[in-house]
Protein backbone atom coordinates (compact mmCIF):
# COMPACT_ATOMS: atom_id res chain seq x y z
CA UNK A 1 0.00 0.00 0.00
CA UNK A 2 1.14 3.11 -1.46
CA UNK A 3 1.38 6.13 1.80
CA UNK A 4 -1.18 8.13 -0.54
CA UNK A 5 -3.75 5.12 -0.77
CA UNK A 6 -4.49 5.32 3.38
CA UNK A 7 -8.20 3.94 3.53
CA UNK A 8 -9.50 4.11 0.15
CA UNK A 9 -12.49 2.69 0.38
CA UNK A 10 -13.91 5.88 1.86
CA UNK A 11 -14.94 8.90 0.08
CA UNK A 12 -12.25 11.42 -0.57
CA UNK A 13 -13.26 15.18 1.36
CA UNK A 14 -9.86 16.91 1.04
CA UNK A 15 -7.45 16.11 -1.87
CA UNK A 16 -4.22 19.26 -2.17
CA UNK A 17 -1.98 18.96 -4.16
CA UNK A 18 1.09 20.80 -4.94
CA UNK A 19 0.16 23.66 -2.76
CA UNK A 20 2.45 26.82 -2.37
CA UNK A 21 1.53 30.02 -0.23
CA UNK A 22 3.77 32.76 -0.13
CA UNK A 23 4.14 36.06 2.17
CA UNK A 24 5.42 38.20 -0.88
CA UNK A 25 8.69 36.59 -1.74
CA UNK A 26 9.09 34.68 1.00
CA UNK A 27 7.96 31.23 0.94
CA UNK A 28 5.67 29.74 3.52
CA UNK A 29 4.89 26.11 1.93
CA UNK A 30 6.03 24.19 -0.89
CA UNK A 31 4.85 21.94 -2.52
CA UNK A 32 2.00 20.35 0.06
CA UNK A 33 0.19 17.02 -0.90
CA UNK A 34 -1.92 15.84 1.53
CA UNK A 35 -5.52 13.43 1.44
CA UNK A 36 -8.28 13.40 4.24
CA UNK A 37 -10.90 11.56 3.81
CA UNK A 38 -14.79 10.72 5.26
CA UNK A 39 -14.81 10.16 9.17
CA UNK A 40 -11.05 10.21 9.35
CA UNK A 41 -8.80 11.97 11.98
CA UNK A 42 -5.71 13.48 10.10
CA UNK A 43 -3.00 15.67 11.85
CA UNK A 44 -0.30 17.68 10.39
CA UNK A 45 2.41 17.75 13.40
CA UNK A 46 5.52 20.09 13.18
CA UNK A 47 7.24 22.59 14.98
CA UNK A 48 6.67 26.60 15.46
CA UNK A 49 7.18 28.20 12.46
CA UNK A 50 6.70 25.57 10.57
CA UNK A 51 3.66 26.98 8.48
CA UNK A 52 0.56 24.71 9.93
CA UNK A 53 -1.69 27.67 10.73
CA UNK A 54 -0.61 28.85 7.35
CA UNK A 55 -1.63 25.59 5.78
CA UNK A 56 -5.23 25.84 7.49
CA UNK A 57 -5.57 29.33 6.38
CA UNK A 58 -4.59 28.65 2.69
CA UNK A 59 -7.39 25.74 2.98
CA UNK A 60 -10.13 28.15 4.17
CA UNK A 61 -9.92 30.86 1.81
CA UNK A 62 -7.90 33.46 4.09
CA UNK A 63 -4.99 33.44 2.27
CA UNK A 64 -4.69 33.17 -1.34
CA UNK A 65 -2.56 30.06 -2.76
CA UNK A 66 -1.33 28.37 -5.62
CA UNK A 67 -1.67 24.56 -6.52
CA UNK A 68 -4.86 22.14 -6.68
CA UNK A 69 -7.08 22.03 -3.90
CA UNK A 70 -10.07 19.52 -4.18
CA UNK A 71 -12.70 20.03 -2.47
CA UNK A 72 -15.68 17.59 -2.14
CA UNK A 73 -14.64 16.16 -5.47
CA UNK A 74 -14.73 19.54 -7.01
CA UNK A 75 -11.75 21.64 -7.98
CA UNK A 76 -11.18 25.26 -5.80
CA UNK A 77 -10.60 27.16 -9.20
CA UNK A 78 -9.34 30.66 -8.39
CA UNK A 79 -9.58 30.97 -4.66
CA UNK A 80 -12.72 30.43 -2.95
CA UNK A 81 -14.09 32.96 -0.87
CA UNK A 82 -14.38 32.00 3.18
CA UNK A 83 -18.14 32.40 3.33
CA UNK A 84 -18.32 29.82 -0.61
CA UNK A 85 -15.89 27.64 1.75
CA UNK A 86 -18.72 27.71 5.07
CA UNK A 87 -21.28 27.20 2.60
CA UNK A 88 -19.76 24.08 1.52
CA UNK A 89 -19.19 22.73 4.76
CA UNK A 90 -15.95 23.62 5.77
CA UNK A 91 -14.82 24.89 8.87
CA UNK A 92 -12.33 26.45 10.84
CA UNK A 93 -11.44 26.43 14.54
CA UNK A 94 -8.79 29.23 14.91
CA UNK A 95 -5.63 28.84 16.49
CA UNK A 96 -6.93 32.68 18.66
CA UNK A 97 -10.36 30.86 19.13
CA UNK A 98 -11.96 34.28 17.84
CA UNK A 99 -14.88 34.31 19.51
CA UNK A 100 -17.43 36.87 20.01
CA UNK A 101 -16.48 38.10 23.93
CA UNK A 102 -18.80 40.36 24.61
CA UNK A 103 -21.69 37.49 24.03
CA UNK A 104 -23.26 35.02 25.82
CA UNK A 105 -21.80 31.26 25.42
CA UNK A 106 -25.47 30.67 23.82
CA UNK A 107 -25.03 33.30 21.27
CA UNK A 108 -21.97 32.42 20.03
CA UNK A 109 -23.14 28.92 19.64
CA UNK A 110 -26.07 30.45 17.66
CA UNK A 111 -24.03 32.22 15.21
CA UNK A 112 -22.04 29.18 14.49
CA UNK A 113 -25.42 28.04 12.57
CA UNK A 114 -25.59 31.41 10.78
CA UNK A 115 -25.12 30.20 7.29
CA UNK A 116 -26.83 27.22 7.61
CA UNK A 117 -29.61 30.07 9.29
CA UNK A 118 -29.46 31.84 5.72
CA UNK A 119 -29.41 28.81 3.67
CA UNK A 120 -32.86 28.06 4.80
CA UNK A 121 -32.00 25.19 7.76
CA UNK A 122 -34.02 26.19 11.16
CA UNK A 123 -32.53 23.14 13.23
CA UNK A 124 -30.31 25.34 15.09
CA UNK A 125 -31.89 24.40 18.55
CA UNK A 126 -31.44 20.72 18.30
CA UNK A 127 -27.98 21.44 16.86
CA UNK A 128 -27.11 23.29 20.15
CA UNK A 129 -28.44 20.18 22.27
CA UNK A 130 -25.99 17.97 20.23
CA UNK A 131 -23.44 20.29 20.85
CA UNK A 132 -24.22 20.58 24.75
CA UNK A 133 -24.04 16.83 24.93
CA UNK A 134 -20.58 16.88 23.44
CA UNK A 135 -19.47 19.78 26.03
CA UNK A 136 -22.16 19.06 28.85
CA UNK A 137 -20.00 22.42 30.40
CA UNK A 138 -20.97 24.61 27.75
CA UNK A 139 -24.40 23.81 28.51
CA UNK A 140 -23.67 25.12 32.09
CA UNK A 141 -21.98 28.45 31.33
CA UNK A 142 -24.73 28.90 28.52
CA UNK A 143 -25.96 32.17 29.84
CA UNK A 144 -21.82 33.88 30.66
CA UNK A 145 -20.35 35.99 28.15
CA UNK A 146 -17.43 34.37 26.14
CA UNK A 147 -14.75 36.42 27.79
CA UNK A 148 -15.19 35.00 31.22
CA UNK A 149 -14.49 31.40 29.98
CA UNK A 150 -11.33 29.76 31.27
CA UNK A 151 -9.09 28.49 28.08
CA UNK A 152 -10.24 25.15 28.10
CA UNK A 153 -14.02 26.74 28.15
CA UNK A 154 -12.86 28.81 25.49
CA UNK A 155 -11.39 25.71 23.06
CA UNK A 156 -14.73 23.70 23.93
CA UNK A 157 -17.12 26.79 23.12
CA UNK A 158 -14.74 27.41 19.32
CA UNK A 159 -15.26 23.61 18.78
CA UNK A 160 -18.97 23.78 19.84
CA UNK A 161 -19.29 26.86 17.76
CA UNK A 162 -18.00 24.91 14.64
CA UNK A 163 -20.32 22.05 15.19
CA UNK A 164 -22.73 24.30 14.85
CA UNK A 165 -22.56 24.37 10.96
CA UNK A 166 -22.30 20.55 11.21
CA UNK A 167 -19.16 20.66 9.30
CA UNK A 168 -18.08 17.94 6.39
CA UNK A 169 -14.15 18.73 7.61
CA UNK A 170 -13.47 20.57 10.43
CA UNK A 171 -10.03 22.32 10.26
CA UNK A 172 -8.90 21.84 13.87
CA UNK A 173 -5.56 24.53 14.54
CA UNK A 174 -3.53 23.87 17.54
CA UNK A 175 -6.71 22.79 19.78
CA UNK A 176 -4.22 21.84 22.84
CA UNK A 177 -2.55 25.62 22.52
CA UNK A 178 -2.39 26.91 26.30
CA UNK A 179 -4.29 24.60 27.95
CA UNK A 180 -3.77 22.16 31.12
CA UNK A 181 -2.97 18.55 30.60
CA UNK A 182 -6.19 17.44 31.75
CA UNK A 183 -8.06 19.61 29.44
CA UNK A 184 -6.16 18.55 26.57
CA UNK A 185 -7.20 15.08 27.24
CA UNK A 186 -10.76 16.02 27.44
CA UNK A 187 -10.13 17.75 24.11
CA UNK A 188 -8.52 14.92 22.55
CA UNK A 189 -11.25 12.77 23.61
CA UNK A 190 -14.17 14.92 21.97
CA UNK A 191 -12.27 14.88 19.12
CA UNK A 192 -12.23 11.13 19.11
CA UNK A 193 -15.71 10.97 19.45
CA UNK A 194 -16.41 13.18 16.73
CA UNK A 195 -15.17 11.22 14.01
CA UNK A 196 -17.65 9.23 14.78
CA UNK A 197 -20.32 11.40 13.28
CA UNK A 198 -18.73 11.07 9.95
CA UNK A 199 -17.27 14.46 10.14
CA UNK A 200 -13.34 14.63 8.41
CA UNK A 201 -10.74 16.19 10.65
CA UNK A 202 -7.48 18.06 9.95
CA UNK A 203 -5.78 18.18 13.09
CA UNK A 204 -3.28 20.82 12.84
CA UNK A 205 -0.68 20.29 16.60
CA UNK A 206 2.63 21.03 17.99
CA UNK A 207 1.47 18.37 20.40
CA UNK A 208 2.51 15.56 18.44
CA UNK A 209 2.39 13.13 20.90
CA UNK A 210 -1.34 13.84 21.63
CA UNK A 211 -2.19 13.87 18.14
CA UNK A 212 -0.74 10.81 17.16
CA UNK A 213 -2.47 8.83 19.22
CA UNK A 214 -6.22 10.24 17.95
CA UNK A 215 -4.90 10.70 14.39
CA UNK A 216 -5.28 8.21 11.75
CA UNK A 217 -3.18 9.19 9.02
CA UNK A 218 -0.14 11.81 9.64
CA UNK A 219 2.45 14.65 8.09
CA UNK A 220 5.18 16.12 9.82
CA UNK A 221 6.00 19.85 8.53
CA UNK A 222 9.38 21.54 8.28
CA UNK A 223 9.92 24.54 7.44
CA UNK A 224 6.84 24.90 4.92
CA UNK A 225 7.59 21.33 3.78
CA UNK A 226 6.30 17.88 3.98
CA UNK A 227 8.93 15.97 5.58
CA UNK A 228 7.63 12.78 6.39
CA UNK A 229 4.17 10.94 6.26
CA UNK A 230 2.51 7.48 7.29
CA UNK A 231 -0.21 6.18 9.23
CA UNK A 232 -0.21 7.41 13.13
CA UNK A 233 0.55 4.43 14.64
CA UNK A 234 3.72 4.05 12.31
CA UNK A 235 4.81 7.29 12.40
CA UNK A 236 4.57 7.40 16.08
CA UNK A 237 7.38 4.58 16.24
CA UNK A 238 9.93 6.17 13.64
CA UNK A 239 12.74 7.05 15.12
CA UNK A 240 13.05 10.51 13.22
CA UNK A 241 9.88 11.36 15.03
CA UNK A 242 10.27 10.27 18.15
CA UNK A 243 13.91 11.91 18.47
CA UNK A 244 12.17 15.58 16.97
CA UNK A 245 8.84 15.47 18.50
CA UNK A 246 7.83 12.88 21.26
CA UNK A 247 11.03 12.38 23.02
CA UNK A 248 12.04 9.67 25.10
CA UNK A 249 8.36 8.82 26.75
CA UNK A 250 6.68 8.27 23.14
CA UNK A 251 9.19 5.40 23.22
CA UNK A 252 6.14 2.34 24.32
CA UNK B 1 -36.09 83.12 31.49
CA UNK B 2 -38.98 82.17 33.32
CA UNK B 3 -40.46 78.59 33.63
CA UNK B 4 -42.24 78.37 30.37
CA UNK B 5 -39.33 79.61 28.46
CA UNK B 6 -37.39 77.14 29.84
CA UNK B 7 -40.10 74.61 29.23
CA UNK B 8 -40.00 75.55 25.76
CA UNK B 9 -36.50 75.74 24.89
CA UNK B 10 -36.73 72.01 27.06
CA UNK B 11 -38.81 70.31 24.80
CA UNK B 12 -36.91 72.07 21.43
CA UNK B 13 -34.06 70.42 22.35
CA UNK B 14 -35.31 67.38 23.43
CA UNK B 15 -37.38 66.94 20.08
CA UNK B 16 -34.14 67.66 18.34
CA UNK B 17 -32.01 65.66 20.55
CA UNK B 18 -34.36 62.83 19.70
CA UNK B 19 -32.96 63.17 16.43
CA UNK B 20 -29.46 63.47 16.74
CA UNK B 21 -29.50 60.56 19.44
CA UNK B 22 -30.60 58.32 16.57
CA UNK B 23 -27.87 59.60 13.84
CA UNK B 24 -25.48 58.98 16.77
CA UNK B 25 -26.96 55.56 17.23
CA UNK B 26 -26.82 55.01 12.95
CA UNK B 27 -23.06 56.43 13.25
CA UNK B 28 -21.86 54.04 16.16
CA UNK B 29 -23.38 51.24 14.32
CA UNK B 30 -21.85 51.92 10.94
CA UNK B 31 -18.34 52.68 12.32
CA UNK B 32 -18.47 49.22 14.48
CA UNK B 33 -19.32 47.03 11.90
CA UNK B 34 -17.31 48.71 8.95
CA UNK B 35 -14.86 51.37 10.29
CA UNK B 36 -16.53 53.68 8.05
CA UNK B 37 -17.22 56.99 9.55
CA UNK B 38 -20.47 57.60 7.81
CA UNK B 39 -20.25 61.50 7.03
CA UNK B 40 -23.34 61.22 4.44
CA UNK B 41 -25.50 60.28 7.26
CA UNK B 42 -26.88 63.80 7.15
CA UNK B 43 -27.85 63.85 3.38
CA UNK B 44 -29.89 60.84 4.20
CA UNK B 45 -31.73 62.48 6.49
CA UNK B 46 -32.49 65.72 4.28
CA UNK B 47 -32.52 63.61 0.96
CA UNK B 48 -35.49 61.89 2.88
CA UNK B 49 -37.22 65.35 3.82
CA UNK B 50 -36.78 66.98 0.69
CA UNK B 51 -37.95 63.29 -1.45
CA UNK B 52 -41.65 63.54 0.40
CA UNK B 53 -41.75 67.26 0.10
CA UNK B 54 -41.25 66.85 -3.35
CA UNK B 55 -43.55 64.05 -3.40
CA UNK B 56 -46.63 65.96 -1.60
CA UNK B 57 -45.56 69.06 -4.17
CA UNK B 58 -46.47 66.82 -7.27
CA UNK B 59 -42.72 66.80 -8.29
CA UNK B 60 -40.97 64.17 -9.44
CA UNK B 61 -38.03 63.66 -6.97
CA UNK B 62 -34.11 63.71 -8.27
CA UNK B 63 -33.34 60.79 -6.01
CA UNK B 64 -35.72 58.09 -8.48
CA UNK B 65 -32.73 59.47 -10.80
CA UNK B 66 -29.83 58.48 -8.49
CA UNK B 67 -31.65 55.62 -7.53
CA UNK B 68 -31.85 54.31 -11.61
CA UNK B 69 -28.44 55.72 -12.24
CA UNK B 70 -26.86 53.62 -9.02
CA UNK B 71 -28.74 50.56 -10.44
CA UNK B 72 -27.91 50.82 -13.75
CA UNK B 73 -24.01 50.49 -12.40
CA UNK B 74 -24.33 47.93 -9.77
CA UNK B 75 -25.92 45.51 -12.62
CA UNK B 76 -23.19 46.30 -14.71
CA UNK B 77 -20.59 45.67 -12.30
CA UNK B 78 -22.22 42.22 -10.64
CA UNK B 79 -23.64 41.16 -14.07
CA UNK B 80 -20.10 41.08 -15.51
CA UNK B 81 -18.80 39.98 -12.64
CA UNK B 82 -21.13 37.20 -13.09
CA UNK B 83 -20.67 36.38 -16.64
CA UNK B 84 -16.63 35.85 -16.10
CA UNK B 85 -17.22 33.68 -13.40
CA UNK B 86 -19.78 31.90 -15.69
CA UNK B 87 -22.82 32.29 -13.63
CA UNK B 88 -25.31 33.47 -16.28
CA UNK B 89 -28.49 32.30 -14.45
CA UNK B 90 -27.68 34.62 -11.81
CA UNK B 91 -28.46 37.86 -14.24
CA UNK B 92 -31.21 38.30 -14.24
CA UNK B 93 -32.02 38.20 -10.86
CA UNK B 94 -29.51 40.97 -10.91
CA UNK B 95 -30.87 43.00 -13.42
CA UNK B 96 -34.21 42.60 -11.82
CA UNK B 97 -33.23 43.55 -8.61
CA UNK B 98 -30.89 46.51 -9.23
CA UNK B 99 -32.41 47.92 -12.69
CA UNK B 100 -36.16 46.37 -12.55
CA UNK B 101 -37.20 47.29 -9.29
CA UNK B 102 -35.78 51.14 -9.69
CA UNK B 103 -37.37 51.37 -13.15
CA UNK B 104 -40.71 50.02 -11.69
CA UNK B 105 -40.71 52.57 -9.11
CA UNK B 106 -40.19 55.33 -11.46
CA UNK B 107 -42.86 54.47 -13.49
CA UNK B 108 -45.51 53.96 -10.27
CA UNK B 109 -44.30 57.94 -9.36
CA UNK B 110 -44.92 58.97 -13.23
CA UNK B 111 -48.34 57.14 -13.44
CA UNK B 112 -49.95 58.17 -10.58
CA UNK B 113 -49.61 61.60 -8.82
CA UNK B 114 -47.89 60.91 -5.10
CA UNK B 115 -49.33 64.54 -4.39
CA UNK B 116 -52.80 63.11 -4.22
CA UNK B 117 -52.02 60.21 -1.80
CA UNK B 118 -52.77 59.39 1.80
CA UNK B 119 -49.46 60.68 3.98
CA UNK B 120 -48.55 57.30 5.11
CA UNK B 121 -48.14 55.69 1.05
CA UNK B 122 -46.06 59.07 0.51
CA UNK B 123 -43.52 58.50 3.62
CA UNK B 124 -43.52 54.57 2.67
CA UNK B 125 -42.95 55.55 -1.19
CA UNK B 126 -40.10 58.23 0.35
CA UNK B 127 -38.87 55.35 2.38
CA UNK B 128 -38.28 52.96 -0.56
CA UNK B 129 -36.68 56.00 -2.54
CA UNK B 130 -33.98 56.80 -0.59
CA UNK B 131 -33.17 53.23 1.75
CA UNK B 132 -31.97 51.31 -0.70
CA UNK B 133 -29.38 54.35 -1.62
CA UNK B 134 -27.50 53.20 1.71
CA UNK B 135 -26.77 50.05 0.41
CA UNK B 136 -25.95 51.12 -3.31
CA UNK B 137 -23.43 53.52 -1.80
CA UNK B 138 -21.79 50.96 0.15
CA UNK B 139 -21.49 48.33 -2.35
CA UNK B 140 -20.17 51.38 -4.80
CA UNK B 141 -18.12 53.39 -2.92
CA UNK B 142 -16.78 50.97 0.16
CA UNK B 143 -17.22 47.90 -0.87
CA UNK B 144 -14.03 47.97 -3.36
CA UNK B 145 -11.85 49.23 -0.03
CA UNK B 146 -13.32 47.41 2.89
CA UNK B 147 -10.17 46.30 4.16
CA UNK B 148 -8.46 49.84 3.76
CA UNK B 149 -7.44 51.64 6.73
CA UNK B 150 -9.91 54.31 8.58
CA UNK B 151 -8.28 57.17 7.41
CA UNK B 152 -9.03 55.80 3.71
CA UNK B 153 -12.71 55.24 4.01
CA UNK B 154 -12.86 58.53 5.67
CA UNK B 155 -11.47 59.97 2.80
CA UNK B 156 -14.01 57.99 0.68
CA UNK B 157 -16.56 59.09 2.78
CA UNK B 158 -16.14 63.14 2.67
CA UNK B 159 -16.54 62.45 -1.33
CA UNK B 160 -19.28 60.71 -0.82
CA UNK B 161 -20.46 63.38 1.01
CA UNK B 162 -19.80 66.03 -1.29
CA UNK B 163 -20.90 64.21 -4.47
CA UNK B 164 -24.58 63.97 -2.56
CA UNK B 165 -24.96 67.18 -1.60
CA UNK B 166 -24.26 68.74 -4.81
CA UNK B 167 -26.68 66.26 -6.10
CA UNK B 168 -29.13 67.24 -3.61
CA UNK B 169 -28.42 70.83 -4.89
CA UNK B 170 -29.36 69.69 -8.41
CA UNK B 171 -31.87 67.44 -7.28
CA UNK B 172 -34.18 69.65 -4.84
CA UNK B 173 -32.72 73.35 -5.50
CA UNK B 174 -31.64 75.77 -3.34
CA UNK B 175 -34.76 76.48 -1.06
CA UNK B 176 -35.95 75.09 1.62
CA UNK B 177 -38.39 72.34 2.24
CA UNK B 178 -41.10 71.94 5.17
CA UNK B 179 -43.42 69.28 5.39
CA UNK B 180 -47.04 69.65 7.12
CA UNK B 181 -47.19 68.08 10.30
CA UNK B 182 -48.21 64.90 11.03
CA UNK B 183 -50.49 65.40 13.64
CA UNK B 184 -52.42 68.98 14.62
CA UNK B 185 -53.17 68.00 18.08
CA UNK B 186 -51.71 70.17 20.96
CA UNK B 187 -51.68 69.49 24.63
CA UNK B 188 -51.29 72.44 27.59
CA UNK B 189 -48.42 71.85 30.35
CA UNK B 190 -48.82 74.53 32.53
CA UNK B 191 -48.52 77.80 30.78
CA UNK B 192 -46.74 76.05 27.96
CA UNK B 193 -48.38 74.36 24.72
CA UNK B 194 -46.61 71.23 24.16
CA UNK B 195 -47.12 70.48 20.19
CA UNK B 196 -48.49 67.01 19.00
CA UNK B 197 -45.51 66.88 15.88
CA UNK B 198 -42.79 67.06 18.94
CA UNK B 199 -44.24 64.17 21.18
CA UNK B 200 -44.40 62.10 17.89
CA UNK B 201 -40.81 62.98 17.37
CA UNK B 202 -40.17 61.68 20.73
CA UNK B 203 -42.04 58.67 20.79
CA UNK B 204 -41.15 57.47 17.26
CA UNK B 205 -37.32 57.82 17.57
CA UNK B 206 -37.56 55.94 21.15
CA UNK B 207 -39.53 53.40 19.31
CA UNK B 208 -37.15 53.04 16.94
CA UNK B 209 -34.63 52.74 19.77
CA UNK B 210 -36.58 49.80 21.16
CA UNK B 211 -36.71 48.40 18.03
CA UNK B 212 -32.85 48.37 17.16
CA UNK B 213 -32.18 47.20 20.53
CA UNK B 214 -34.65 44.23 19.94
CA UNK B 215 -33.21 43.35 16.54
CA UNK B 216 -29.63 43.44 17.71
CA UNK B 217 -30.47 41.63 20.67
CA UNK B 218 -33.06 39.08 19.29
CA UNK B 219 -32.79 38.29 15.52
CA UNK B 220 -29.64 36.29 14.36
CA UNK B 221 -29.53 39.37 11.65
CA UNK B 222 -28.39 41.40 14.28
CA UNK B 223 -26.27 39.26 16.61
CA UNK B 224 -24.38 38.96 12.91
CA UNK B 225 -23.82 42.51 13.15
CA UNK B 226 -22.60 42.87 16.76
CA UNK B 227 -20.14 39.40 16.25
CA UNK B 228 -18.73 41.21 13.37
CA UNK B 229 -18.37 44.40 15.23
CA UNK B 230 -16.38 42.24 17.50
CA UNK B 231 -14.76 39.92 15.58
CA UNK B 232 -14.13 40.09 11.72
CA UNK B 233 -12.20 36.88 11.56
CA UNK B 234 -14.37 35.11 14.09
CA UNK B 235 -17.60 36.33 11.78
CA UNK B 236 -15.74 35.69 8.77
CA UNK B 237 -15.71 32.22 9.46
CA UNK B 238 -18.83 31.51 10.77
CA UNK B 239 -19.96 32.69 6.85
CA UNK B 240 -20.85 36.48 7.98
CA UNK B 241 -19.56 38.11 5.47
CA UNK B 242 -17.96 41.53 5.71
CA UNK B 243 -20.25 41.97 2.44
CA UNK B 244 -23.52 41.24 4.10
CA UNK B 245 -22.30 42.80 7.24
CA UNK B 246 -21.77 45.88 5.07
CA UNK B 247 -24.78 46.33 3.34
CA UNK B 248 -26.71 45.47 6.52
CA UNK B 249 -25.75 48.69 8.41
CA UNK B 250 -26.06 51.03 5.89
CA UNK B 251 -29.16 49.78 5.41
CA UNK B 252 -30.24 50.29 8.49
CA UNK B 253 -28.27 53.51 8.76
CA UNK B 254 -29.88 55.23 5.67
CA UNK B 255 -33.27 53.63 7.54
CA UNK B 256 -32.61 55.72 10.32
CA UNK B 257 -31.19 58.81 8.21
CA UNK B 258 -34.76 59.17 6.37
CA UNK B 259 -36.69 58.61 9.16
CA UNK B 260 -35.12 61.04 11.08
CA UNK B 261 -35.60 63.44 8.04
CA UNK B 262 -39.23 62.56 7.91
CA UNK B 263 -39.58 63.30 11.47
CA UNK B 264 -38.19 66.36 12.11
CA UNK B 265 -39.13 68.10 8.62
CA UNK B 266 -42.78 69.18 9.97
CA UNK B 267 -40.71 70.92 12.69
CA UNK B 268 -37.32 72.59 10.60
CA UNK B 269 -37.24 74.16 7.38
CA UNK B 270 -34.78 71.45 5.35
CA UNK B 271 -32.28 72.37 2.77
CA UNK B 272 -30.26 70.37 0.60
CA UNK B 273 -26.61 70.88 2.75
CA UNK B 274 -29.00 70.79 5.88
CA UNK B 275 -27.73 67.31 6.66
CA UNK B 276 -24.53 67.70 7.14
CA UNK B 277 -24.81 69.95 10.28
CA UNK B 278 -27.63 67.11 11.75
CA UNK B 279 -25.53 64.69 11.16
CA UNK B 280 -22.21 66.70 12.57
CA UNK B 281 -24.55 66.92 16.01
CA UNK B 282 -25.29 63.44 16.01
CA UNK B 283 -21.47 62.51 15.16
CA UNK B 284 -20.48 64.93 18.51
CA UNK B 285 -23.06 62.20 20.29
CA UNK B 286 -21.50 59.40 18.91
CA UNK B 287 -18.20 60.56 20.20
CA UNK B 288 -19.50 61.26 23.34
CA UNK B 289 -20.07 57.26 23.47
CA UNK B 290 -16.68 56.46 22.17
CA UNK B 291 -18.13 55.22 18.80
CA UNK B 292 -18.35 52.22 21.01
CA UNK B 293 -21.21 52.82 23.48
CA UNK B 294 -24.88 52.98 22.08
CA UNK B 295 -26.66 53.89 25.41
CA UNK B 296 -24.06 56.86 25.98
CA UNK B 297 -23.65 57.91 22.53
CA UNK B 298 -28.22 58.54 23.14
CA UNK B 299 -27.45 60.24 26.04
CA UNK B 300 -24.99 62.56 24.64
CA UNK B 301 -26.92 63.16 21.49
CA UNK B 302 -29.71 64.45 23.77
CA UNK B 303 -27.83 66.05 25.71
CA UNK B 304 -26.19 67.87 22.41
CA UNK B 305 -29.70 69.01 21.57
CA UNK B 306 -30.66 70.52 25.16
CA UNK B 307 -26.91 72.15 25.16
CA UNK B 308 -28.24 73.57 21.42
CA UNK B 309 -31.64 74.66 22.41
CA UNK B 310 -30.79 76.61 25.77
CA UNK B 311 -27.22 78.31 24.16
CA UNK B 312 -29.65 79.28 21.34
CA UNK B 313 -31.89 81.31 23.77
CA UNK B 314 -28.91 83.15 25.28
CA UNK B 315 -25.87 83.36 23.27
CA UNK B 316 -27.97 82.35 19.87
CA UNK B 317 -24.92 83.64 17.76
CA UNK B 318 -22.34 80.99 19.49
CA UNK B 319 -24.89 78.47 18.90
CA UNK B 320 -22.79 75.93 16.88
CA UNK B 321 -19.59 76.93 18.72
CA UNK B 322 -20.98 75.73 21.89
CA UNK B 323 -22.61 72.55 20.56
CA UNK B 324 -19.15 71.81 18.67
CA UNK B 325 -16.99 73.00 21.40
CA UNK B 326 -18.83 70.20 23.54
CA UNK B 327 -16.37 67.84 21.79
CA UNK B 328 -13.01 69.21 23.31
CA UNK B 329 -13.66 68.14 27.00
CA UNK B 330 -15.26 65.11 26.19
CA UNK B 331 -12.45 64.10 24.27
CA UNK B 332 -10.01 65.41 26.84
CA UNK B 333 -11.95 63.27 29.39
CA UNK B 334 -12.24 60.33 27.61
CA UNK B 335 -8.72 60.38 26.93
CA UNK B 336 -7.48 60.44 30.43
CA UNK B 337 -10.21 58.20 31.28
CA UNK B 338 -9.59 55.34 28.91
CA UNK B 339 -6.74 52.94 29.19
CA UNK B 340 -5.26 51.72 25.93
CA UNK B 341 -4.10 48.43 25.60
CA UNK B 342 -1.82 47.03 23.57
CA UNK B 343 -3.55 44.85 20.46
CA UNK B 344 -3.22 40.79 21.58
Amino acid sequence: MSPADHGNERTVVLEVDKLSVSYGKVNALHGISLKVHRGEIVTVIGPNGAGKTTLLCALIGLLPASGDIVYLGERQHGGRSVEQLVRLGMTLVPEKRELFAEMSVADNLLLGAFDRYRAGHRDSLETMEDVFNVFPRLMERREQTAGTLSGGERQMLAMGRALMAKPRLLLLDEPSLGLAPLIIREIFRTITQLKRTGVAILLVEQNARAALQVADYAYVLETGELALEGASRQLASDPRVVASYLGLGGRR
Amino acid sequence: MDLQIALLLGQDGLTNGAIYALLALALVLVFAVTRVIFIPQGEFVAFGALTLASLQAGKLPGTVWLLLALGVLIGVLEGSRAVRAGQLRRLPLIVLLNVGVPLLLAGTLIAVSPATLPLPVQVLLALMLVVPLGPMIYRLAYQPVAEASVLVLLIVSVAVHVALTGLGLLFFGAEGSRTPPFTEVSFAVGDALLQGQTVLVIVASLGLIIALYLFFERTIYGKALRATAMNRTGARLMGISGTLAGMLSFTLAALIGVLSGILISPITTIYYDSGFLIGLKGFVGAIIGGLASYPVAAAGAALVGLLESYSSFWASAFKEVIVFTLIIPVLLWRSLKTTHVEEQ
